[in-house]
């Protein structure tokens, strides 16, 4: 992060500004990823008039960066109507799809609305691999079309890789498929429990040789510090730990709306704070209870990480930790990283 | 003294933090802060308000400060912004410049 970046998270740390929004506007998608933490494809979705106005009370309460996510966002016949409106409302908006619905009438609409930049989802640069983690035919053609189609016109691409072991080793390929079609690359090194909390995902992990590469490669931003569930501009609101440090941003700077309204702290970090469509989302922000609770737990205040000799080498994910059952307790997949990069066991893995 | 007019640049992503603007410039990326006397002119920048009246109404009173000097160093500030692409100039009316 800049010093103006970590400046500027500061300032709206101290306001109680909620800096970072990750606003989610549909949970369908017709890619059926084997990785995906959705469980739920067909809840409840916000109409386009909640969510111009969820928009308009956002911009009141000072967020400035918004990632307008999915599901497949493409799957809303308003998803223009709802960017237009953001961007009316002078909101930096990233994008995030598959970029398999999206023509060449979607590309240059998004240039002409100055999207900040549209992260785009590939997992290998093998069309086999990819399509086999999407369970769609033909999805890799298609999305590396859609990123072509969107640097064609001038919009800011940054393709997105979320590491799995059936590609673990050929990351470095993706990266430079990236570079050849003119596009940002950014590796995501974990797989993540689905929201209901069930681990069967987590399989799918890299093993511990391919995360301790990813985590010494230079040219990579997956370091400890770097939170990749969070829009980009809270990644390194995780400073090194201090004894009075926060956790991370998610809650304080930083929080997720899904499509039906409901509040929380991150989208990998399911403490609901309160819905949307039952109360102002300005009230939900400064006064929920869990909120608060949130808010006011301290790197002191975690009986086990705080005590931990890789305090400083962690990048403990509250959500994570909350999702394996203790919102103050350890992840066990952030010691796991921990281990594959340091080689030594911290204490939760050795119990 | 021709008029001039300024408007903000169609990409800029920005919002107010308490006393300063966040301004995001979204084709390089780059993120910069405005001060409490350019956030006041940031604002106002809809492309149809004369500079002039800006200064003058929005800077001269409540800063206190003498107008030829306010003008000058605004005018300074604008023609700098909009070398960077942030802001839009021009001696007639713009389109509001949105967002």
């Amino acid at each position: 992060m800049s010093g103006l970046m970590e400046r500027v998270t500061q300032k709206a740390l101290a306001l109680g500004v909620p800096l970072s929004v990750h606003l989610d506007l549909t949970w369908r998608c017709h890619l059926s990823c084997i990785h995906c933490y959705l469980t739920e494809r067909n809840g409840r979705e916000l109409t386009t008039a909640q969510l111009v106005r969820l928009l308009e009370e956002l911009a009141e309460c000072g967020t400035l960066f918004l990632l307008v996510s999915g599901g497949e966002v493409f799957l809303r016949p308003d998803f223009f109507e709802i960017v237009e409106a953001a961007r009316e409302l002078a909101f930096s908006v990233r994008v995030k799809t598959s970029g398999t619905l999206l023509d060449d009438e979607a590309a240059r609409r998004l240039a002409r609305l100055h999207v900040a930049g549209v992260d785009v989802s590939l997992y290998s640069h093998r069309p086999e691999v990819h399509d086999a983690v999407t369970r769609l035919e033909g999805s890799f053609a298609r999305t590396v079309e859609a990123v072509r189609r969107l640097v064609a016109y001038g919009v800011k691409v940054r393709v997105v890789q979320v590491l799995m072991r059936m590609a673990e080793g050929e990351y470095s390929r993706v990266r430079e498929l990236a570079a050849e079609l003119g596009a940002e690359y950014s590796l995501d090194p974990t797989v993540t429990p689905r929201l209901d909390g069930s681990r069967s995902v987590v399989r799918l992990n890299a093993s511990h040789a391919a995360w301790r590469k990813v985590f010494e490669d230079p040219e990579l931003d997956a370091k400890p510090e770097h939170c990749p569930l969070s829009p980009e501009p809270q990644e390194a609101a995780q400073t090194a730990p201090e004894w009075d440090s926060l956790p991370c941003s998610a809650g304080h700077t930083s929080c997720y709306i899904s499509p039906s309204g409901d509040v929380y702290p991150c989208v990998q970090f399911p403490l609901a704070l309160g819905n949307v469509t039952e109360r102002p989302f300005r009230e939900i922000w400064a006064d929920s209870p869990a909120a608060r609770r949130v808010r006011s737990i301290r790197v002191a205040d975690l009986p086990i990480c705080r005590s931990c000799e890789f305090l400083n080498q962690c990048s403990r994910c509250p959500g994570l930790a909350y999702m394996e059952g203790d919102l103050t307790g350890p992840s066990r997949l952030n010691c796991e990283q921990v281990f594959a990069r340091t080689g030594r066991r911290p204490a939760p893995l050795a119990e | 003294m021709s008029e001039l007019y300024v408007a903000r640049h169609p990409a800029a992503a920005w919002r107010r933090l308490e006393d300063e603007v966040i301004v995001m410039a979204a084709q390089e990326s780059w993120l910069f802060t405005l001060n409490e006397v350019a956030a006041e002119i940031w604002e106002a920048a809809d492309g149809r308000t004369p500079l002039a009246s800006i200064v003058r109404d929005r800077i001269c009173e409540k800063f206190e400060v003498d107008f030829e000097q306010a003008y000058r160093d605004a005018e300074e500030l604008l023609r700098a912004l909009a070398e960077r692409g942030i802001v839009l100039l021009s001696e007639t009316p713009l389109e509001a410049g949105t967002p």
